[in-house]
């Protein structure tokens, strides 16, 4: 029977539920904000009114090209993503509907891959892409952060995997589909919603990466977290202009966010309710 | 064909053909740097290099401080050959050069007036008489105070000031109600950060970071008379918060007329007197770095930041070449005709302190130039040290320990600990380290 909800409890959580977004997206806010004033008042201390000036973003325009390293996060981030997904929807498959006893452990260790500090193998990864000749490459940098996003994206995928009934998949086999088939026609279609949010996030994770962006490329290769990274000074005043470059780098990533909200809220409570 | 298909398709299109595409790749530099006003402007000056060397081009990479640090070290280490140019301090080069790392620069051509350097500065970067990077910049720390606020009081600045003079200046000065401190000083943690200032001013009381055997100094008088004076100023006379205060904190604080004083690196000079971004632009004097009563050590700070090759570059023909002009007395000209006398990198050459034009722009400039002939990094203190350096320890592990001391020292500003806590356990830390890296050596 459900639980009946009084206008005041309606209030209430609506009012909770405000506060908590409005703390979540509070530092993005701020960013935008302090990109609006001039330097001496962004170091000034907190206040959220700015002087509307462009000079930041002016400058960070005159002193660095945004559409090589724009272009450059477009193409890593999603052919990462790509990448990543045709690996990872015939490793859930398997994981998902033939189990075997080591499936829960191989899982566990493919997870633990992530709980390792990136710093640790950076000396390793180092020689190897300049011994592959891939330094300063896009297609390094798509490598690795198919690699590092690898484990989130066979997890995702592989609970969504889940939640669909072995018997629809036994009855296409009854009905002569091959493997292929399977994959592509009945189960690929019926995960779409989980595959579309496990596609979002990638892209959302692998735009946002910084550690390994910022140390395997130099100029050919530098995605934006390079560009706002390139922002910060030990002497001088620099916090209205990195502000900027933040917001230049982010923008269109929340745009994206904003317009597939529906997809990503759909995918990531796909097989909540049963 | 649905607009997602299409949009899809042309997304997995683009990331393909980007994935695989490759840049054509001439005789092009990449020169890693950090993103300071001076270096910034080198950049935007480039075209001028590339125009007289067609056959050149120049690729920027630039990064924060301590993340170019920890990049070029791996590059270098691993000899992965991504930079041809390196902007690296002067604590650096020393150490990598030792190691091989980097290059010695002997193709500066002929034009190149190597012996115009400041002597103190082509010290720091001379190994076995051979030049391994050339300064772009250069500084020392001087005092920058408010001459307003110095004849409010009834003050005048001394031309020789000494500590227990900016002690009681700084105390005068302070008017709390009015939001004026005293005296700013760096309190952020870190080894270039608050242990340069106090590493420079322990000097200037007699202390030393080690003995001739490598011996941490910590538990001598000097550390504790120079820590007990630096927390007592602060107390009284520093902004709340000091402990997260560094070099761009305190500008800024100066700038908007927070500070009374100011010691910090000679080419803040620069943005304080700068009317666009400070409120007491007219108002600021410049004096040396103090000296305790009797003595004659004024701290020896001196950094610089340098243009070097390294080892794994393989344009290092095309790479002294820029750094020959980069470092030149033309370009210093090339500055001055395009952006102003004020704004030419300091601190490098004897001759631009002899400029009429210059010194008429900068009134800085003596004062500066004061600061860098005070500074003699090889006899950073009164007592025989071990090691070279000013404000820090040319030792490779000076970056970990000194970062480790400065916290401890932070803390005791911030109220977390106390002077005898933290020179205690500044003692133990540097002894376990330095035992643990194999000193003595």
């Amino acid at each position: 029977m459900a639980r009946s909800v009084t206008t005041k409890h309606k209030v209430i959580a609506t009012i909770a539920a405000w506060v908590v977004a409005l703390i979540i997206f509070f530092p993005i806010l701020y960013t935008i904000i302090t990109s609006l004033k001039t330097e001496p008042e962004a170091i000034a201390g907190f206040n959220l009114i700015p002087s509307f000036t462009l000079e930041s973003y002016i400058t960070v325009q005159t002193q660095r090209d945004y559409f090589t390293p724009f272009m450059n996060s477009v193409i890593i981030s999603v052919g990462s993503t790509i990448l990543a997904l045709i690996v990872a929807i015939p490793a859930a498959w398997a994981m998902a509907f033939s189990p075997t006893k080591r499936t829960k452990g191989i899982l566990m260790w493919m997870l633990s891959t992530k709980m390792m500090p990136a710093v640790a193998v950076l000396v390793p990864i180092y020689l190897l892409f300049r011994d592959f000749g891939l330094l300063d490459s896009r297609i390094g940098l798509t490598v690795m952060l198919m690699l590092i996003n690898l484990p989130i994206v066979v997890w995702m995928l592989y609970t969504y995997f889940r939640e669909i009934p072995g018997e629809i998949l036994e009855a296409a086999r009854m009905d002569g589909a091959g493997l292929w088939q399977e994959i592509v026609h009945v189960l690929t279609p019926m995960a779409v919603p989980g595959i579309a949010s496990t596609l979002l996030l990638n892209i959302i994770l692998a735009w946002n990466e910084s550690f390994w962006t910022i140390r395997l490329s130099t100029t050919n290769a530098a995605p934006l977290t390079a560009f706002i990274a390139s922002f910060s000074s030990p002497q001088g005043l620099f916090w209205a202009k990195l502000s900027a470059a933040s917001t230049m780098a982010i923008a269109p990533i929340l745009i994206l966010g904003w317009f597939s909200q529906k997809q990503l809220v759909r995918g990531l409570t796909f097989g909540a309710v049963k | 064909m649905t607009l997602k298909t299409v949009l899809l398709g042309a997304c997995s299109a683009l990331a393909l053909a980007g994935i695989f595409s490759t840049a054509a790749s001439a005789e092009t530099l990449t020169i890693a740097t950090v993103n300071n006003g001076d270096m910034v402007r080198m950049q935007g000056l480039t075209s001028e290099f590339t125009k007289a060397n067609p056959d050149i081009q120049i690729n920027w990479v630039t990064l924060e401080e301590n993340v170019l640090r920890e990049r070029v070290t791996t590059d270098i280490a691993t000899k992965g050959g991504q930079y041809d140019i390196l902007t690296i301090g002067n604590y650096e080069v020393p150490i990598w050069a030792k190691q091989g790392w980097l290059l010695e620069l002997n193709k500066l051509g002929d034009k190149y007036d190597a012996n115009d350097l400041l002597p103190s500065i082509r010290g720091g970067l001379t190994i076995n008489s051979k030049l391994y990077a050339a300064p772009f910049y250069g500084e020392s720390a001087m005092i920058m105070y408010r001459k307003d606020l110095f004849d409010k009081a009834g003050l005048k600045m001394p031309e020789n000031p000494t500590w227990d003079f900016i002690g009681d200046a700084a105390r005068k000065i302070t008017d709390r109600k009015e939001g004026v401190n005293g005296i700013c000083l760096r309190g952020k943690a870190g080894w270039g950060e608050n242990m340069a200032f106090i590493t420079a001013l322990a000097n200037s009381f007699g202390g030393r970071w080690f003995d001739e055997k490598w011996n941490a100094q910590f538990d001598q008088p000097e550390w504790k008379a120079a820590l007990t004076y630096y927390v007592n100023i602060m107390k009284d006379a520093g902004p709340q918060g000091a402990s997260s205060n560094g070099f761009n904190e305190n500008l800024t604080l100066f700038q908007q007329g927070k500070c009374g004083m100011w010691m910090d690196a000679t080419v803040a000079a620069s943005f304080v007197s700068n009317p666009k971004d400070s409120k007491v632009a007219d108002k600021v004097g410049y004096a040396i770095f103090p000296v305790k009563e009797g003595m004659t050590n004024h701290g020896n700070w001196l950094w610089s930041w340098n243009l070097a090759v390294p080892a794994s570059s393989k344009k290092a023909d095309s790479a002294q070449k820029f750094i020959s002009w980069a470092t030149s007395k033309e370009y210093t000209q090339l500055v001055a005709s395009k952006e102003g006398w004020a704004n030419v990198p300091p601190g490098t050459r004897t001759s631009l302190y002899e400029n009429a034009d210059y010194k008429k722009a900068a009134a800085f400039a003596e004062p500066t130039l004061a600061a860098m002939k005070a500074a003699d990094i090889t006899k950073p203190t009164v007592k025989p040290v071990p090691y070279t350096g000013g404000q820090f320890v040319a030792i490779p592990e000076f970056q970990a320990i000194g970062t480790n001391v400065g916290q401890l020292f932070s803390a005791v500003i911030a109220g977390q600990s106390t002077v005898d806590d933290a020179l205690t356990a500044a003692q133990t830390a540097t002894s376990r380290e330095m035992k643990r890296a194999g000193y003595p050596k």
